[in-house]
């Protein structure tokens, strides 16, 4: 079997892999990462994102030995060592932007990298970058909200 | 999906030589329209030769008179490069409307006209630009490269290497999406390239075609008006679940107008 030599969340990994392992479960069941989730499995709602190399990916979109020599970062990377959550984790907490969670990582790590490339999205702006997000139980007006209180837009 | 041997070659030879050597192998780029495939197993390959580590296929360069951009570039890179947006606009905004940013990041030029799917934005404007594909073995204008319905010129183990485009005076892509999709349901791309108007519309046929006439109106006077009572008839395009052939004719009408204004500075699309 090839060899995936690769990083997660800041650590070495080197692992045997078979060539049909998607990155997605490389993460959940090779790394016990189970944070990242698997809605559609077809590359539709967004669920399994993560960071490759600084980018938000659909990893049941991906080989895991596409990543070869890659950086991943998964959600359960975002908050602080001493469990302090990440600015977006805490927004959408406090926006009630999760109702089932289901879609919550994937919003979540969407939203992380959306933020990185435009620090003051306007809510339009932030409805079309998360157009690859599928939310079941539809609260995306709080998700709205909690991402433009995480880029300081909302005051208070 | 099914089993297979991966393999990721560093140089082009070495690419076509794996692709030779294996029983059924198929190039993966970014793997956005060949993983779903494979993992409905509506494919097979034996071998799937990564394009990732090949040097030649990445980058882009702007040279005086053209941009030239190599198989394996992003759609992110192609929607956010500045040079891009500054010498081909209508291009860059094109790019910035496919799928989402995930799939945006992965997806890959290369891999989007390989595949010619006849809802793919990047054909529209490969014909409307007068662009030229290289490959590994010769150089295919896109009027010769999109065949039909997921067919290209391209042979079995033919490699894209990169898109060469001359730089327009004007371009503009306008596109109705199909709201779930996110493909185009019909899209117009509007350019003047060495003085002349070309449009093509992808998403409505089988195949990307040119608005022929309606060019010729615009070649006298590129402005919107000029497509004033120009109607495509509803013959032969497409009919589905999405939108009836008249409701494309329609829009066909409806977004050429759009573009061509968007080439001319008035309105988004470029
Ligand atoms: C949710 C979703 C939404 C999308 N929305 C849109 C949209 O709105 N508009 C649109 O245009 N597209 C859309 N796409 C498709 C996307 O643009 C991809 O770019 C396209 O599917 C090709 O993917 P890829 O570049 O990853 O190539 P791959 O999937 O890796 O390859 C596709 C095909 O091309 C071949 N190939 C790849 N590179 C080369 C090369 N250099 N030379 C020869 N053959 C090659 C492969 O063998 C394969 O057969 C969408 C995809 C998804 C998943
Ligand atoms: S699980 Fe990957 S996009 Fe839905
Ligand atoms: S909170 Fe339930 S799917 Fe989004």
């Amino acid at each position: 079997m090839p060899v995936l030599n690769t990083r997660v969340n800041g650590k070495t990994v080197q692992k045997e892999i078979k060539p049909t392992t998607l990155l997605v479960a490389f993460l959940r069941d090779g790394m016990g990462l189970t944070g990242t989730h698997v809605g559609c499995d077809t590359s539709q709602c967004g669920a399994c994102v993560v960071h490759v190399d600084g980018v938000a990916v659909k990893s049941c979109t991906m080989l895991a030995l596409q990543a070869e020599g890659a950086d991943i970062q998964t959600i359960e990377d975002l908050a602080g060592d001493d469990g302090t959550l990440h600015p977006v984790q805490q927004a959408f907490q406090k926006h009630h932007a999760l109702q089932c969670g289901f879609c919550t990582p994937g919003m979540i790590m969407a939203s992380v990298a959306l933020l990185s490339a435009n620090p003051r999205p306007s809510p339009a702006q932030i409805r079309h970058g998360l157009e690859g997000n599928i939310c079941r139980c539809t609260g995306y007006q709080n998700i709205v909200n909690a991402v433009l209180d995480a880029s300081g837009q909302l005051g208070g | 999906m099914y089993p297979f041997l991966y393999q990721r070659p560093t140089s082009l030879d070495d690419a076509l030589k794996s692709f030779r050597s294996a029983d059924d192998a198929c190039y993966l780029a970014g793997g956005q329209t060949l993983l779903p495939v494979m993992k409905q197993r509506l494919a097979m390959p034996s071998d799937v030769i990564d394009l990732a580590s090949i040097g030649e296929l990445r980058g882009f360069t702007v040279a005086q008179d053209r941009l030239s951009i190599g198989a394996m570039t992003s759609h992110a890179v192609v929607a956010q490069a500045a040079e891009i947006k500054s010498c081909i606009p209508g291009l860059s905004h094109l790019a910035g409307t496919i799928g989402d940013p995930h799939v945006r990041n992965r997806g890959t030029l290369g891999g989007s006209i390989a595949n010619n799917d006849p809802a793919a934005d990047y054909p529209a404007a490969l014909v409307a630009l007068d662009a030229v594909i290289h490959t590994d073995r010769r150089e295919i204008a896109a009027a010769d490269f999109f065949k039909e319905l997921f067919e290209t010129a391209l042979e079995g183990d033919e490699l894209v290497v990169r898109v060469e485009f001359p730089l327009p005076q004007k371009s503009a892509y306008i596109k109705f999406p199909n709201p779930a999709s996110r493909y185009a349901m019909v899209g117009v791309f509007a350019a003047v390239v060495s003085g002349a108007a070309r449009l093509a519309a992808t998403g409505a046929r089988s195949c990307v075609f040119r608005l022929h006439q309606m060019e010729q109106a615009l070649d006298k006077n590129f402005d919107a008006a000029a497509l004033a009572g120009h109607s495509l008839s509803a013959e032969g395009l497409t009919v589905d679940m999405h939108a009836s052939a008249e409701y494309r004719a329609h829009l066909i009408g409806v977004l050429a107008r759009r573009a061509v204004d968007a080439a001319n500075g008035r309105g988004s699309g470029s």
